[in-house]
């Protein structure tokens, strides 16, 4: 989130798309409800299925799933082409005025550089025109043809009511309405949140979905203020944590980017991955930084084996040649290159598209090793449907793991605030921690190095692991750790402003600097709502004191923009920060703190990027600089707008990649559109072992709309297959106007709601006769990801469906 | 809930129903507290509603209604997919109290009805009177349960369970008058806001005497299963006129019995 969950009480309006909040974020809804309740705001939700968030919105549309960036674009057309934009925000604090290469084209549905025969694009065409200081050109009356604004309006002029509700098939007397609702919403003392979630990720075009909701905030003058923002809800307790401590392989903690092949050293390094200044009064805080904080990493892990004369340990790092995405690890498995895996905390049979095509690659390894509190689809996989138990040759070893209430240490709510917690209750069993685990294998490899060496064993070797019990770190050492120590001093660095590129100063994640301070564990604060007059002193909802949020405590990103050029905030009743003459009180800024907005030299507001304002137009990412509506791998309709490019070109198509073939259907054979989702009754898998939970709802089931459900005879309580190319689950049907049929392209389409959750272990599959055999959610779901970030189209494919 | 639980107050529930998002936290916090097993699951094939009914097992219920239309339109104004967390009303005219042949119902110091399980004897009679269907007999005690108000935690000074858990405070605890408070305001907002059909369920006394467990309804009564105020009264032998006929028979009756017994013993 650039906001935070208590922050959606400060909204007008709220825009739900690709999330269901009221059943994923039943606690964090209750901000929504106050919204509502103190303030009248009101709630859109544009979703496939009518949900138990829809049912206490102001207003719910029918949305194709994948539909989005129509949605999103037929509204920045409306504020666009009716003059509805904050016009001081988008002239001064995006990057409207900039203007664009005259290289960079748009035709048919193919931004310039594309390659067919690779499916990429070459991007360098869509970059600024660069003056004689080195600079971007940029036309602050927004009038030039190639800048950044004139572009984004005619590319967006196709968006017509009529065209949104072709794609999207919402009505176009009911996007009208909203469309109303969001143009009032650019005025300075109005603000509008967008919240998503999976649902608008997980598609091949999921990046660019979720950058057309971006692209609207910016126009609206929404982004850092409070009550604004996109706010994107988070999986788990922690998925958060995970992502800023690199659990995605393209990066390393703190977003730093994972080194590429050919970068011989630092300087390469930063040269390739750090933002740079495109603006005389951009701060480039990141790009500016980025080396100190790498060579803070470095010295982090590699201690003294880090020194200048090695480039600070630089050759230790891996550059991987090649994606190693979720999907590509088991692609690697399906081609045989793979040889163990180790799964902690994830069921890979579960959670990953095409389960039956993942199954196969986990009965290719020679080991497999699941760390888990309980059993798994994945420790027990050869349970699955196709899978001959005695064919598979995979030793699986089943380590068993403390549940987090079992342990202490921290999580990082969907608002970045990391909280602290208590171990519960004691470990049950034979039970280890994760990270103990972690701690003994990596001990064991390193003395086996130690006894029969290898090759370049010196990444191994060398790595710190100064921790009391060298084989039970504990959590608390480890937080410490994250936050960066000053080498000279040896004491913890108060921020990452103070991190150093000579080898002074260390961090385990540079984000994270200033949780641990010498005074302690920042995160361990609880000054809360028991005072709300003290613990919360703009009434605001910040309240600083509890916990620890990155970056610096700061509750709300990029809040230099809350402030107009003078830095007063739009809507007084509404601060993010404001300047009183001296400083900037309010939120911890994201801004130097005694910066005069007053002063010719002062930094623009977006200080994280090279450009210093918000990117309407981006070349940061790989599937176009402005998002553009594409159909899912499989949909049962071409795309209205470029027949011949109907689906993304640069979506990566694994299979066809691997040389196997495609498994993707056509509406021929699987004519109903599916898309896949979790209930509030369930939390991931785990909950299949929980009696209580499953009393509430114990068995697998598909929703099916009702106008279809009679063409089928189909009642609720039946038992039906719904079948994709990929694979088939035989459930119970629940038959539901919740979900109904969608006018797309002139043609009439059903959606089918798929609940994932059960499987092949746990309560239920112990009560079915068949254990469940045909249970799993994901075997129907297509093994293509986004061009960007390689995330599955969970939610968005084509399906068939019978009676039983 | 602000203030200190105190013993001699009137307590209960305000239960709104327009900000229930059917998350079933109350019924899973309800059992956790009260160390409830829960029935067996099963598929009951109505909305998401797997629970069923208020049973010996089930002391919090959460109710789906599922009214949505069939095309794309506004949200239904609240009335689309209705969603109430049940649960007993500790209702001020009690028939399950009146009818306990052993006293083992009664009112509390927190004016709440509770069922003291030492004295039940397993009659039934209070699971036939409860106008709500909120009683039922554990088999395995052989007694009537339902919803005890978490009548031990209010004696530790601590809110029940449900409302404790409920995220969206559409389940309120508090002593009566603030809730009632509470409930008019919040009704004044939502018609104030057009949503005209909200109405309030047991707050005041036209639905059996009153409901310490009342409700913010989004459609009428009946949609939710419940009695309206026309049908919400007790049965005639609650009336004093009924006790003493009642009373009349039985007296008669035990007198006939004895006369009979006697007779047959003496023959």
């Amino acid at each position: 989130m650039t906001n935070h969950w208590r922050d959606i009480k400060n909204a007008d309006l709220i825009l739900i798309n690709g999330a269901n909040p009221a059943e994923a974020h039943p606690v964090g809804f209750q901000w929504f409800m106050r919204a509502k309740l103190d303030r009248g705001a009101k709630i859109i939700h544009a979703d496939p299925r009518f949900t138990r968030t829809s049912a206490v919105a102001d207003m719910y549309l029918r949305i194709r799933t994948g539909s989005d960036v129509a949605y999103f674009g037929g509204l920045i057309n409306h504020v666009l082409q009716n003059n509805l934009f904050q016009d001081v925000y988008v002239r001064n604090y995006t990057n409207a005025s900039f203007i664009v290469n005259q290289g960079f084209d748009f035709k048919d549905g193919l931004f310039s550089g594309y390659d067919p025969g690779k499916r990429t694009y070459d991007i360098s065409s869509w970059s600024y025109e660069v003056g004689s200081d080195g600079f971007a050109k940029r036309d602050m009356t927004l009038q030039d043809p190639r800048s950044v604004f004139q572009l984004m309006k005619t590319f967006y002029s196709r968006y017509t009511p009529e065209v949104v509700s072709s794609i999207s098939g919402i009505p176009v007397d009911e996007f009208n309405k909203v469309a109303d609702l969001v143009g009032q919403m650019g005025k300075p003392d109005k603000v509008m949140t967008i919240v998503y979630a999976v649902g608008l990720t997980h598609h091949t075009t999921g990046g660019q979905l979720i950058r057309s909701g971006a692209l609207l905030q910016l126009l609206l003058g929404n982004m850092g203020r409070p009550g604004g923002g996109m706010n994107a809800e988070r999986g788990h307790a922690n998925i958060q944590g995970n992502t800023d401590h690199a659990i995605s392989w393209e990066i390393l903690p703190g977003y730093l980017k994972i080194p590429a092949p050919g970068q011989k050293n630092l300087d390469d390094y930063v040269a390739q991955s750090a933002p740079k200044k495109s603006d005389p009064n951009s701060w480039n805080f990141f790009g500016t930084n980025y080396r100190k904080f790498m060579v803070s990493t470095l010295k982090a892990w590699y201690g003294d084996a880090a020194a200048k004369t090695n480039e600070f340990a630089f050759d230790y790092i891996p550059k991987p040649g090649q994606n190693s995405s979720w999907m590509s690890i088991f692609d690697q498995a399906l081609k045989g290159k793979m040889e163990g895996v180790i799964l902690s905390g994830m069921t890979a049979s579960s959670i990953g598209p095409d389960s039956n095509q993942v199954q196969q690659a986990l009965s290719n390894l020679k080991w497999l090793v699941v760390m888990d509190p309980l059993p798994t689809t994945s420790s027990e996989f050869w349970h699955a449907p196709g899978i001959d138990a005695n064919q598979v040759k995979t030793e699986v070893f089943m380590l068993p793991t403390t549940h987090w209430i079992e342990k202490d240490g921290s999580f990082v709510n969907s608002g970045r605030w990391s909280q602290w917690k208590d171990q519960v209750l004691p470990p049950q069993g034979q039970a280890r921690h994760d990270h103990w685990i972690l701690s003994d294998l990596f001990n064991r490899v390193k003395d086996l190095y130690k006894q029969q060496g290898g090759k370049f064993a010196d990444p191994i070797m060398a790595l710190t692991f100064a921790y009391k019990d060298p084989l039970k770190p504990d959590l608390d050492e480890i937080a410490k750790e994250i936050n960066g120590k000053d080498l000279s001093t040896g004491k913890q660095m108060t921020s990452f402003a103070l991190l150093k590129d000579d080898g002074t100063t260390t961090v385990g994640d540079w984000i994270y600097t200033g949780s641990y301070l010498d005074a302690g564990n920042l995160m361990k604060r609880r000054s809360g709502i028991q005072d709300p007059k003290t613990n919360d002193p703009t009434g605001m909802g910040f309240y600083p004191n509890w916990a620890w949020s990155w970056p610096l405590n700061r509750r709300v990103l990029y809040n230099r923009a809350s402030a107009d050029l003078t830095g007063q905030p739009w809507d007084p009743a509404r601060p993010g920060i404001s300047w009183n003459g001296t400083k900037w009180v309010g939120d911890v800024p994201d801004y130097p703190p005694t910066m005069d907005p007053h002063d010719p030299k002062a930094y623009l507001p977006f200080i994280m990027n090279g450009e210093g304002v918000g990117r309407l137009f981006s070349n940061s990412m790989i599937d176009g600089p402005l998002p553009e509506h594409y159909e899912p791998v499989e949909s049962p309709v071409t795309n209205p707008l470029h027949a011949n490019n109907s689906a993304s070109p640069v979506a990566f198509l694994y299979d066809q990649a691997a040389g196997r073939p495609n498994r993707f259907g056509t509406v021929t054979d699987f004519p109903y559109i599916a898309t896949s989702y979790r209930l509030t009754e369930h939390e991931h898998y785990v909950t299949q072992h929980v009696p209580h939970l499953v009393q509430l709802q114990p068995e697998p089931f598909v929703e099916i709309p009702w106008e279809l459900a009679q063409t089928k005879s189909i009642k609720t309580g039946d038992k039906v297959r719904v079948s994709s190319k990929r694979g088939k689950v035989e459930v119970l049907a629940v038959v539901t106007k919740r979900l109904g049929a969608l006018t797309v392209a002139g043609q009439t389409v059903f959606q089918i709601g798929i609940p994932i959750h059960w499987g092949y272990v746990g309560i239920p599959a112990d009560a079915d006769p068949g254990h469940g055999r045909y249970w799993l959610a994901n075997a129907l779901t297509p093994f293509v990801g986004d061009a960007n970030s390689r995330t599955p189209e969970f939610k968005a494919f084509l399906v068939n469906l019978e009676k039983l | 809930m602000a203030s200190a639980i105190k013993p001699g107050e009137s307590y209960g529930f305000f239960t709104d129903t327009s900000i229930c998002i059917g998350c079933k936290a109350c019924e899973v916090a309800c059992k956790e507290w009260n160390q409830l097993e829960g029935n067996d699951p099963k598929f009951l094939a109505d909305s998401f509603d797997n629970t069923g009914q208020l049973d010996d097992q089930n002391w919090r219920h959460v109710k789906f209604i599922d009214n949505v239309p069939d095309q794309s339109v506004d949200a239904g104004n609240g009335k689309a997919w209705l969603m109430m967390s049940d649960v007993c009303k500790h209702c001020k005219h009690a028939s399950c109290m009146d009818v306990c042949p052993t006293g083992a119902i009664i009112r509390t110091e927190f004016n709440s009805v509770f069922i003291q399980q030492d004295a039940c004897n397993g009659c039934r009679n209070c699971i036939a009177a409860c106008p709500y269907s909120v009683i039922a007999i554990n088999p395995k005690t052989g007694t009537a349960h339902k919803c005890t108000l978490c009548y031990d935690r209010l004696q530790d000074g601590l809110q029940p369970a449900c409302a404790k858990a409920c995220p969206t405070q559409s389940i309120q605890f508090g002593p009566l008058a603030e809730l009632q408070q509470a409930a008019d305001v919040r009704l004044a907002a939502l018609h104030s806001q057009g949503v005209t059909q909200a109405e309030l369920y047991g707050r005041d006394d036209k639905v059996y005497g009153g409901l310490n467990a009342f409700f913010l309804l989004m459609d009428k009564p009946e949609a939710y299963g419940l009695p309206n105020a026309d049908n919400a009264g007790l049965p005639s032998r609650n009336d004093l006129g009924g006790y003493i006929a009642a009373l009349i028979t039985a007296v008669l009756g035990t007198i006939a019995g004895i006369v009979a017994f006697r007779r047959r013993g003496t023959s």
